[in-house]
């Protein structure tokens, strides 16, 4: 339920900022050549936003370090490379990572510290609490099953919301003691 | 203990015979030793009591829609329970149930095809939605892999500095286009800053406070991240994935959650400079989208079997998308994941793989430079002398993977079993601070791992410009260019080399505790890159032995004085072939994908003899591979097909009950109440009961799993009416005569598998171990004269075999 809604959110962001993607940058475009050192001329490295075909020494290395009848012998040694990147793509990447990553942090920090507070300023004692821990206790490993057709459901819709997260932290802590406390998974 | 009952099957020798050969030719296919073909050609026997039809397959259980065989005329009527056929956690499946019920399912799909229009779609849908499914995952893993590639190298840039002009470009994206860069330190312009320069004071403190800060900061993210939202998503991956795919059940070890935490953990852990890589958790990556999409098919997600082929081509699609290796991930997946490869895996993990790597190729935003990701320029040829050093970069490979895996595993052991696992965020902590502090000051482990080893790779031409390269040029006035090759090494060439020597020991030491932290972390880049370095200094070694005793025999007859001999950067490429082969055992798959990895097809012979070198030398140190290793070390229900089982003890050495055992609980097929099978039930723990005629004769009948006689028990008493705590049970197809005023009798002939498999007390332990292996049993009856005697379990195997190869048979920790 929640990860059909996040999910959709998710592809409506994406779209948007793809159209960002398409948008051709001309500063996306560039040929790179490296030249050698050749005598007493160092080596040097220029950059150039052309296109393909004018991707060559000639065109590329401005100004020229040597003259008319060495040009030739220069441009040998130099290597010309014509190379594209999509910035776009890196902006909405890093964009994309970054907000999943800061909801995960902000979810994260609800979960440890705001919600037992919160949830014994509403329930005056933590009977909750308790009940989470007991069930994950019973079993060592979870029939998930037989856990599951415990519970009754409601058909509110928040009720299903509370309920789906219920079970998720259930199964998580399954998770935790197996890994973490019993050491049977994952060494 | 959890030993099952048996199934009689009257195995005689001749039927088994025509398995072994029927597979035996399939055999000279598959890399592991080990085809799934359910042709089978023995007959089934007439059971006892009962008027089967002959040339029946497995008539069995429930939900398969019309059975093949006209005599169960009434199991028609009765409808599918709910819930049988399903598995718990932590279970192993039933390989044969699981094909009986695909292949009944593609049976009632086609007998339907010519109904109707709509009829025929429908069995258009079902055969093409495995090729759906598994182009699903390859978009989703290349999209996925693109995103962590991307956010990785930015996030690796973080700990240095940032970009003033654009705050999402990584270093080398940042200074792309200006014209600041030299030939000498091609990274520098005015964009990019580093934390020295924006934080005002001492330079030297505040750059490496700055890294040491962000780097403890991913980890300390990563670790929470993992242990608060999906604890699965630690560690490598690919032993819990083989096991899954030979039969294991890990609820939520592929779910969402999983994938969300361990794409973004991923990411942070690689950015927090650990001695880790990307591959081994991509593949999980990649089976996780594989299991997810497989849930909207229902040929898919109802059948166990099916879901692990889009597995098998899900773990190709994730080694295609980490090296960029399409063929390679083909080949990994059947050498190294999958535990049955028919052709038809084979076709769909190529397609997969070709999906992942056309769909991470068009996203590519670094442009051309990163095609291959570690692309060799150079096509110099190789002599045979050079033999001799490759062969010792195998053996260096093999040694130092076989003392990798003691010292990982034994260190993996004290976590598990001592105080300090206790602590998994504290640890991490730990080992991200030593890492940083150490990795620091030594420019080799400071930079990227990647980009460490492209540099290796490199062989020194003229455009290079980097401190390996500083050799003493011959300068005279004509030839002023560095074009010489076989140079004398300069002072640079040899700090280099200090360098690299203490960057090699810090690596070795620090893979073998960063490899199993509570953070996903892969093995193959760090094992390449300690190969890599082992190897360029190595290379250079020879190169300077070549120079200056160029009038030794071996290098007189093939290098001539100036010319172009020795290539250091190839010698790195194959001490990271050795090394990854030495720690993961793998031959073929590894040498496809390092010459996918490089574009270096010259190379293969000098590759393959380091492989083979180092997979000896390996061998001869310990059978197991690092992620076979893994599976022993957690006690996994794998029986390895690499192995061979050569002692010579007999079925009834193994079965369950022993002599001191308690007698074999057995149900009888027409004599129970629902009362006395609950309490079988309550009282034992076992997995499945044997249905035996009557307590006298002991003739089998068929077997029931607990899980299903539970639900079924359930189901009744919910939906039947009547039905009481002293109703007669029945397995037969007709109820028993009762009086006339007991209650009404529940019928569970449905869940009541009737073809269970049976060997006979005197079979060989080699051939039950075979039958196993091969078929993908759970369990298999033991007779004697025709009466039932016992069971053997895939548990009690594994013990078995444990206890003969003198390793603890109590590690054996699932069924």
């Amino acid at each position: 339920m929640q990860g059909v809604f996040l999910l959709r959110t998710f592809v409506f962001v994406c779209v948007l900022l793809l159209s960002e993607v398409t948008a051709k940058n001309s500063e996306d475009i560039r040929c790179k050549c490296i030249c050698p050192p050749y005598r007493e001329i160092e080596g040097q490295i220029y950059k150039q936003n052309v296109s393909l075909k004018d991707c060559n020494c000639l065109h590329v290395v401005e100004p020229m370090p040597v003259d008319g009848k060495d040009v030739e012998a220069y441009c040998l040694r130099c290597e010309c490379k014509y190379e594209e990147r999509s910035s776009g793509t890196i902006k909405v990447t890093i964009i994309i990572y970054l907000s999943i990553l800061g909801l995960l942090l902000l979810y994260m920090v609800y979960l440890t510290l705001l919600e037992p507070i919160l949830k014994r300023r509403l329930f005056g004692h933590s009977q909750l609490i308790q009940s989470d821990d007991d069930v994950g206790d019973q079993q060592p490993f979870a029939n998930a099953h037989n856990v599951l057709s415990r519970s009754h459901s409601r058909p509110n819709m928040l009720n299903k919301v509370e309920h789906a997260q219920q079970r998720w932290r259930r199964q998580v802590q399954e998770q935790r003691k197996s890994v973490f406390d019993r050491h049977v998974v994952l060494s | 203990m959890e030993s099952e009952q048996l199934y009689h099957r009257g195995y005689s020798r001749n039927s088994y015979n025509s398995i072994a050969s029927a597979s035996s030719d399939e055999e000279l296919l598959d890399g592991a030793g080990v085809v799934m073909d359910f042709h089978t050609t023995e007959d089934d026997n007439l059971l006892d009591g009962d008027a089967s039809s002959p040339g029946s397959h497995y008539a069995m259980s429930n939900g398969g829609g019309a059975p093949s065989s006209s005599t169960h005329l009434l199991d028609f009527l009765e409808e599918p329970i709910p819930g049988v056929g399903t598995y718990d956690d932590f279970h192993t499946i039933d390989w044969v149930r699981e094909k009986c019920k695909d292949r009944e399912r593609h049976r009632k799909i086609n007998s339907k095809k010519k109904e109707s229009a709509w009829e025929f779609t429908k069995s258009l849908y079902d055969a093409w939605s495995g090729w759906l499914v598994v182009t699903l995952t390859g978009l989703a893993s290349g999209a996925l892999a693109g995103l962590i590639d991307i956010a990785a190298d930015w996030m690796n840039d973080l700990k240095e500095g940032v970009c003033l002009s654009a705050m999402w470009f990584n270093h080398e994206q940042c200074c792309w286009t200006s014209n600041e860069t030299t030939f000498a330190e091609r990274d520098k312009c005015p964009q990019w800053k580093s934390w020295a320069e924006l934080i005002l004071g001492q330079a030297e403190v505040s750059r490496r406070g700055m890294y040491i800060y962000w780097a403890l900061s991913f980890a300390f993210l990563a670790v929470c991240l993992v242990k608060v939202f999906a604890p699965y998503a630690c560690g490598s991956g690919i032993p819990e994935i083989k096991t899954i795919l030979s039969g294991f059940i890990i609820r939520g070890y592929l779910g969402k959650w999983t994938l969300m935490i361990k794409t973004v953990t991923l990411v942070l852990a690689v950015a927090s400079g650990l001695s880790l890589g990307k591959e081994g958790p991509l593949v999980h990556v990649a089976c996780c989208c594989g299991n997810i999409f497989s849930y909207l098919f229902p040929k898919y997600s109802k059948n166990e079997a099916k879901k692990r082929e889009v597995l098998s081509a899900a773990s190709a699609a994730g080694v295609s998308v980490a090296f960029g290796a399409p063929i390679g991930g083909v080949l990994f997946s059947l050498e190294e994941v999958s535990y049955y490869f028919p052709l038809k895996t084979l076709w769909r993990s190529f397609f997969a793989a070709l999906v992942a790597a056309f769909v991470l190729r068009s996203i590519n935003p670094f442009g051309n430079s990163r095609l291959v990701l570690f692309y060799v320029e150079y096509h110099t040829p190789w002599y045979l002398f050079e033999l001799i050093p490759f062969i010792l970069l195998g053996v260096f490979g093999g040694l130092w993977g076989a003392f990798f895996i003691r010292a990982n595993i034994a260190w993996c052991r004290r976590r598990k079993s001592t105080r300090f696992g206790k602590y998994p965020v504290l640890e991490v902590i730990l080992v991200a601070a030593i890492t940083a502090v150490v990795a620091f000051p030594n420019p080799y482990t400071r930079q990227n791992t990647s980009e460490l080893i492209k540099e290796l790779f490199t062989d020194c031409g003229p455009l290079e410009s980097s401190q390996l390269c500083q050799y003493r040029s011959q300068m005279n006035g004509s030839k002023a260019f560095t074009d010489n090759p076989n140079r004398p090494a300069g002072p640079g060439v040899y700090a280099a080399m200090w360098q690299l020597c203490l960057a090699l020991i810090f690596k070795i030491i620090m893979t073998i505790f960063t490899f199993g932290l509570k953070v996903p972390s892969g093995l193959f880049i760090p094992s390449m890159a300690i190969g890599a370095i082992a190897g360029r200094i190595v290379g250079i070694a020879v190169e300077q032995l070549a120079y200056y005793h160029h009038d030794w025999f071996l290098f007189k007859e093939w290098c001539e004085v100036g010319a172009d001999c020795i290539t250091p950067g190839l010698y790195a490429m194959v001490g990271a072939a050795a090394c990854l082969g030495g720690v993961t055992r793998m031959t073929v798959s590894l040498v496809v994908i390092v010459f996918e990895l490089t574009g270096g097809l010259e190379y293969i012979v000098p590759l393959m003899a380091a492989v083979m070198t180092s997979k000896w030398v390996g061998d001869a140190f310990g059978r197991e591979g690092i992620y076979e290793a893994h599976i022993r070390l957690n006690g996994y229900p794998f029986l390895d097909a690499k192995e061979e089982f050569t002692h010579t003890t007999l079925a009834r050495e193994v079965m369950r009950p022993r002599r001191c055992d308690p007698p074999l609980a057995v149900l009888t097929q027409d004599d129970l109440s629902v009362e006395d099978l609950q309490g079988v039930i309550n009282e034992t723990s076992y997995n499945g009961f044997p249905v035996i005629v009557s307590k006298e004769s002991q003739r089998l009948v068929g077997f029931a799993l607990r899980r299903d006689i539970t639900i079924a028990i359930e189901n009744a008493r919910r939906k039947q009416e009547g039905i009481m705590l002293n109703s007669r049970v029945y397995f037969t197809q007709h109820a028993p005569t009762l009086p006339a005023d007991s209650p009404r009798p529940l019928k569970l002939r449905s869940i009541l598998d009737m073809s269970p498999f049976t060997v006979t007390d005197h079979t060989p332990m080699e051939i039950v171990v075979d039958i196993f292996r091969k078929l993908g049993l759970r369990q298999c009856l033991v007779t004697h004269n025709g009466r039932l005697l016992g069971i053997i379990t895939k548990k009690d195997i594994l013990r078995h075999m444990a206890q003969m190869a003198n390793q603890d048979p109590e590690s054996i920790m699932f069924n």
